[in-house]
């Protein structure tokens, strides 16, 4: 697929959908890239402590991997002019090989054809449920 | 105890500035599999017109993350940190954070209300460059959850 522009994206545009394992070994390597040493993140006992059915993914680390199916779509790291989420649920990882799955489809909202932006409005899912609520991106198309 | 509501309204720059590294960019795209090179290789990058290699979309939160616990762990502010949860997150960016910037981030408490038994803090981060250039701007809410 080429890369969209302002000229050809039309709104209900449908993004090529996005599927990431998150497996523990990624809980701790992204605990360390991003500095976010909180233990419900990689400690099954703490996580338990506080309620919690096993340890879970950093909001953030979702927020990021979300971000993947438009960073893929536009072709451009710096496309993202604009990038929201709430977190509605957590995504729990079991202590195996095959992690958690994370499954994101995306669906463009909002053309501004003068600004030459697009509003893309995401889904992340995990075990069938939505885990970010309001999850939009404003990109810039070429 | 609630939090302070007099703090709505205030704001708190951060004394250093948070200097950005091509390692770190690249230990943060591997780690959440953002595998362009202009993420990766200087010489990717600078063909596509950056000066040095760009950020993934969401670094910012370790760019800001020092800033916004100096704020966060204010004991005048009585927010109850051992049940925090982030409640929602999000980035506008001015233009795109690359290697070697120092960026400064300044804290302002937009807003601190109470909603069923929960603690909501509203913050933006406003950071800038060392000419006071707007880079990105930083929305986060942080919930503490009812006891």
């Amino acid at each position: 697929m080429s890369a969209p522009n302002a000229a050809r994206v039309s709104v209900g545009d449908v993004l090529p959908p996005l599927t990431v394992a998150v497996t523990r070994g990624q809980l701790v390597r992204y605990a360390g890239a991003s500095l976010d040493f909180n233990p419900i993140h990689w400690n099954q006992r703490i996580a338990h402590s506080v309620g919690l059915p096993d340890v879970i993914a950093h909001g953030m680390l979702t927020m990021a991997l979300a971000a993947r199916i438009v960073t893929s779509w536009t072709g451009d790291p710096t496309s993202i002019l604009e990038y929201g989420v709430r977190f509605t649920r957590p995504v729990v990882v079991p202590d195996d090989d095959a992690g958690a799955t994370l499954e994101v489809s995306a669906v463009v909202g909002e053309v501004d054809a003068e600004a030459g932006t697009a509003r893309v409005d995401i889904t992340a899912m995990f075990g069938g449920q939505t885990v970010l609520g309001k999850a939009r991106a404003v990109v810039r198309l070429p | 105890m609630a939090m302070d509501a007099g703090f709505i309204g205030r704001s708190f720059p951060h004394a250093d500035p948070y200097v950005v590294g091509a390692a770190k960019i690249r230990e943060f795209a591997e780690s959440i599999g953002e595998l362009d090179p202009r993420y990766l290789d200087p010489a990717v990058a600078r063909d596509a017109g950056h000066v040095d290699v760009v950020a993934p979309p969401t670094f910012a939160i370790l760019v800001i993350a020092r800033a916004q616990e100096a704020v966060m762990f204010l004991p005048e502010l009585r927010l109850d940190f051992s049940r925090v949860v982030h409640g929602d997150q999000r980035f506008v960016h001015h233009r795109p954070i690359v290697a070697g910037d120092a960026l400064t981030s300044v804290v302002h408490i937009d807003n601190i209300r109470a909603a069923a038994g929960n603690d909501i803090l509203s913050l933006r981060v406003e950071v800038t460059d060392p000419a006071g250039a707007p880079v990105c701007t930083a929305y986060s809410t942080l919930v503490s959850r009812a006891a």
